[in-house]
């Protein structure tokens, strides 16, 4: 018997991300407090906005906003465990390539944000949203999964850049509010005339602006994860 | 007549020992030369040479922050040096760092272990890791004689247990190199005895154990790595003739 020298990245990703959900279900802190805050933010900004209803770029920037709270909690928690339990050193000694942490990490955070947004959407248009929602859905589900693919790539980086950091909580803000405002006003364009009465085709440029920045975002990634992790 | 442990300098007293383990490779397990290792601006340890050969025992001693754990960080490559060069299993680090990856088990005093896991989830993740079966990791647990506390986080259980589980996943993928920190602490007897038939000798296995135990790490040592206070190397060498008391005096 003696240790592989490698193994692929598709399998490491699949055996982090396993890990966590085990970890996610067994603990259930993070789905929970990211809906509660979103939730929260939207009911504010319910009573804040003073109106019955919104639409346009009201609802886009209603919808968005808690999101953004929610992503940078999820964010701040990325490698909550890890620090806890070592667990960036626990797999440093195994075979398995270094920038795999970060991609699990980040698939891992896209599927919390689905999650969130599988019990957000819905609320948002029962509390909020003048328009009917289901006619909107399709172009909604498309532009949020573009921008938690957005937020969850950009937070892997800022959450392994300040792996190990004593300010870790303000470093993550610092960071990633500033970098995703591209992503914010790419999906708050996208999603503004869809969510307007009458609601008009989704204009593909936003949508394009959003995916081209979580490929960038991905290749930085991909250049900088092994090192976030190693070092 | 082979040296398994030696200083790579001529300032080190070194002799010969012909008892040992046989070395099983011709590139050492573990070469350094004038090792520069810092926390922040305060070494940790300085100009550190040494030749450890494949198969050897190497017991590491020194007074509480003489530099033993980051010493085996180093080895482990799980973090950089600052000077000198470092080579494990013919890797020179830090450059190729991911080549060392899955061949060195680690035991030291974090578990490196998630609490919120079973023992079972655990070194099923570890496996999964290192591209190993499910039954290797029953194999493991069997070994270890932890098949009545598989399914228990590990959060949940003592530290002598937890102590075990944490060799568990140092031997998963059986690794030719060993770094130990204090691997019997915390355990009684009839575990300390399991686990140090688990952590024992074997060909090609190289070992390097810390300890604060200089009598118990001499008897089983081939060579000595002694660390003294501010990042000095008091010895480095092979242990055939050295006391317990010979260590201690070395500490100040």
């Amino acid at each position: 018997m003696s240790a592989q020298t490698t193994i692929s990245g598709p399998r490491a990703v699949l055996a982090v991300l396993r890990k966590d959900l085990r970890l996610e279900l067994r603990s259930f802190e993070l789905l929970p407090a990211m809906g509660l805050l979103a939730l929260g933010t939207m009911i504010v900004l319910r009573f804040a906005l003073d109106q019955e209803t919104v639409e346009g770029d009201l609802a886009a920037g209603s919808l968005l906003v808690p999101l953004l709270f929610a992503s940078l909690l999820g964010i701040s928690r990325l490698f909550a465990g890890e620090e806890r339990d070592a667990g960036i050193q626990q797999y440093l000694l195994s075979p398995a390539p270094a920038g795999a942490l970060l991609a699990a990490k980040v698939l891992g955070l896209t599927a919390v944000l689905v999650a969130l947004e599988i019990v957000l959407v819905p609320a948002f248009g029962l509390l909020l949203l003048g328009p009917e929602l289901l006619p909107v859905l399709p172009e909604l589900v498309l532009v949020l999964l573009l921008l938690d693919l957005t937020l969850a790539t950009l937070g892997g980086i800022v959450a392994g850049i300040a792996i190990g950091a004593r300010s870790r909580e303000l470093i993550v803000p610092i960071l990633v509010v500033p970098l995703a405002i591209p992503a914010l006003i790419a999906a708050q364009q996208a999603l503004a005339p869809v969510l307007e009465p009458g609601a008009e085709a989704l204009a593909w440029r936003w949508p394009a602006v959003l995916a081209i920045y979580a490929v960038v975002l991905a290749l930085v990634g991909s250049v900088v994860g092994e090192y976030l992790v190693e070092d | 007549m082979r040296r398994l442990v030696s200083s790579t300098t001529k300032t080190t007293s070194t002799t010969t020992k012909t008892d040992a383990i046989p070395a099983t490779d011709a590139t050492p397990a573990i070469l350094a030369k004038g090792l520069l290792a810092a926390h922040g601006r305060t070494p940790v340890l300085r100009d550190l040479s040494l030749r450890v050969e494949s198969g050897a025992t190497v017991a590491l001693l020194g007074a509480n922050g003489s530099g033993k754990t980051t010493l085996l960080a180093l080895l482990a490559g799980l973090r950089s040096h600052h000077g000198g060069e470092l080579s494990v299993l013919g890797h020179a680090l830090p450059a190729e760092r991911w080549a060392l990856r899955g061949k060195v088990g680690v035991v030291s005093h974090q578990p490196l272990l998630y609490r919120d896991l079973t023992i079972r989830e655990n070194l099923d993740y570890h496996a999964r890791l290192h591209g190993l079966s499910a039954d290797r990791t029953e194999a493991v647990i069997q070994e270890a004689e932890l098949q009545d506390r598989a399914d228990q986080p590990v959060g949940a259980l003592s530290r002598g247990l937890t102590a075990r589980a944490s060799v568990a996943r140092a031997l998963l993928a059986d690794p030719p190199l060993l770094l130990l920190d204090e691997p019997l602490a915390n355990l009684d007897p009839v575990a300390a005895e399991l686990v140090g038939a688990l952590i024992a000798p074997r060909p090609g296995r190289t070992r390097v154990i810390a300890s604060h135990d200089p009598a118990q790490a001499l008897q089983e040592s081939d060579g000595v790595i002694v660390l003294g206070p501010s990042a000095t190397t008091r010895y480095v060498g092979p242990s055939d003739g050295m006391t317990a008391a010979d260590v201690e005096a070395l500490y100040r």
